[in-house]
């Protein structure tokens, strides 16, 4: 099937798209877009975060034939030209980053949280990060960027 | 396999009709990991994410009418105050990104022992509504589960809605994981106090071939309350009811053993759980 939908802001397509692939597929393999990142494949680890119609989702539980006229934002549209998003700055002056795989999904996750709740408490976060899996950083140093974020958010 | 991608409610009952082995699909959070993994490969999906209508709730008199593309999320902010126990199960499922896409009609759907919604449906006389070209069927929850991952859906039917009476009194939901978020319940357990007819609703999550009610903790702890007056006169339950009603509802459960958990422990789990959500709930009639 062919699929056209919009990705950061460009019209996107894709063609020859098989019905049981996933969105997650069709971004990286068809699209180019390769931030989105692929790990469990179920839903449980969040490293594919992205936002469809607004809304964050995991890209691999989504068929991409439901993408199909919608509007995705996924990592790589956190950034503004050279310019990182406050939260990607924030991960890297924390410290939150170390092997990296699992960044991409908690960026989105962490922007999704901020935009709603821009002070939001430890357990707050917590609970917005809880879909989203590290076995690097131990997440103290995720939270502090977190936190980072929100405070430089909230000052500017 | 095809992708049908009906775009009125009509259109997905005669894709369905005409397609009786496709799969439908609207949340994916079950749907998608089964094609991920490979272990299912259905000749068609039904994508019914297209339809609209399928995306609202309404309420008519006393009774919300869930629409199936409903998501956990909007279950919680947008019905959290007239169905505490649905929403109160709607926060224990999965992570944000899966209750921003996942619903009840597709847990319902699945009909998995597990899934997190069965017990406070139970508990509050939820009604399925399901529908094909032949016509439309409501059909009590108690009634909907056939087996494990089975349900009474016949190959031609889609849910359309959950109807869930609005809360007549204080609901509370438990569930029992090895974390608080990403985890299949070890045992689960919901219940409704219903004071406009003087009854207890209950219902069992992961600890049987499906979900269920628990029958005689729900006719035990009626009487009770009932012959003892408590109704009208809020008094606490005394603490042996609250416990015969706990030992009651793991005596309605049929747990195996399995990776998760024992029998044994889901046994003890269910037990605690009634027993500490009867007097949460009960301590709350007596507030309010």
């Amino acid at each position: 099937m062919r699929l056209s939908f919009t990705v950061n802001g460009h019209e996107m397509k894709a063609d020859e798209v098989w019905a049981g692939e996933s969105l997650l597929y069709v971004l990286r393999e068809r699209m180019g877009m390769p931030g989105s990142k692929n790990a469990c494949e179920q839903g449980e680890c969040g490293s594919c975060t992205v936002y469809l119609d607004g809304v964050a989702v995991c890209s691999c539980l989504v068929a991409a034939g439901q993408a199909q006229g919608r509007d995705v934002r996924t990592v790589e549209g956190l950034a503004t030209g050279d310019d990182l998003h406050p939260v990607q700055q924030a991960f890297l002056d924390a410290g939150a980053v170390q092997c990296g795989f699992c960044t991409p999904g908690l960026l989105v996750a962490a922007h999704d949280l901020l935009r709603r709740n821009g002070e939001p408490t430890d357990p707050e976060i917590r609970e917005a990060l809880a879909g989203n899996l590290c076995r690097c950083t131990g997440y103290e140093k995720i939270l502090d960027a977190v936190r980072l974020a929100a405070d430089r958010m909230r000052a500017s | 396999m095809e992708f049908l991608q009906p775009t009125t409610w009509r259109q997905a009952l005669e894709a369905k009709s005409a397609n009786p082995k496709a799969v439908p699909i609207q949340g994916g959070t079950d749907v998608m990991v089964e094609l991920n993994f490979d272990r299912h490969r259905p000749p068609a999906l039904l994508d019914l994410s297209q339809i609209e209508e399928l995306g609202r709730w309404e309420q008519t008199d006393g009774t919300v009418r869930i629409g199936a593309a409903v998501s956990y999320t909007r279950t919680i902010t947008e019905l959290g105050d007239r169905l505490p126990g649905l929403a109160m199960a709607a926060r224990t499922v999965g992570s944000p990104q899966i209750r921003n896409r996942g619903t009840v009609a597709g847990n319902l759907g699945a009909a998995s022992p597990a899934g997190d919604s069965h017990p406070a449906l139970l508990a509050t006389d939820a009604v399925v509504e399901v529908e094909s070209v032949r016509g439309v069927r409501q059909v009590p929850v108690a009634s909907f589960y056939a087996g494990v991952k089975r349900s009474v859906l016949e190959p031609d039917e889609l849910i359309r809605a959950t109807l869930v009476p609005v809360a007549t009194g204080p609901q509370q939901y438990c569930k029992i994981g090895t974390r608080n978020a990403m985890v299949i319940a070890v045992a689960a357990f919901g219940l409704a106090l219903h004071p406009d007819r003087r009854r207890v609703g209950t219902g069992i999550g992961s600890a049987a071939p499906t979900p269920r009610r628990a029958r005689d903790a729900e006719a035990y702890v009626g009487e009770a309350l009932d012959a003892g007056g408590y109704w009208d006169t809020r008094e606490p339950i005394p603490d042996t009811v609250a416990t015969r009603f706990g030992d009651l509802v793991a005596a309605a459960s049929s747990p195996i053993d399995d990776v998760r958990g024992s029998a044994r422990y889901r046994q003890h789990a269910l037990s605690v759980m009634a027993r500490r959500a009867l007097l949460w709930a009960w301590n709350e009639f007596r507030e309010g």
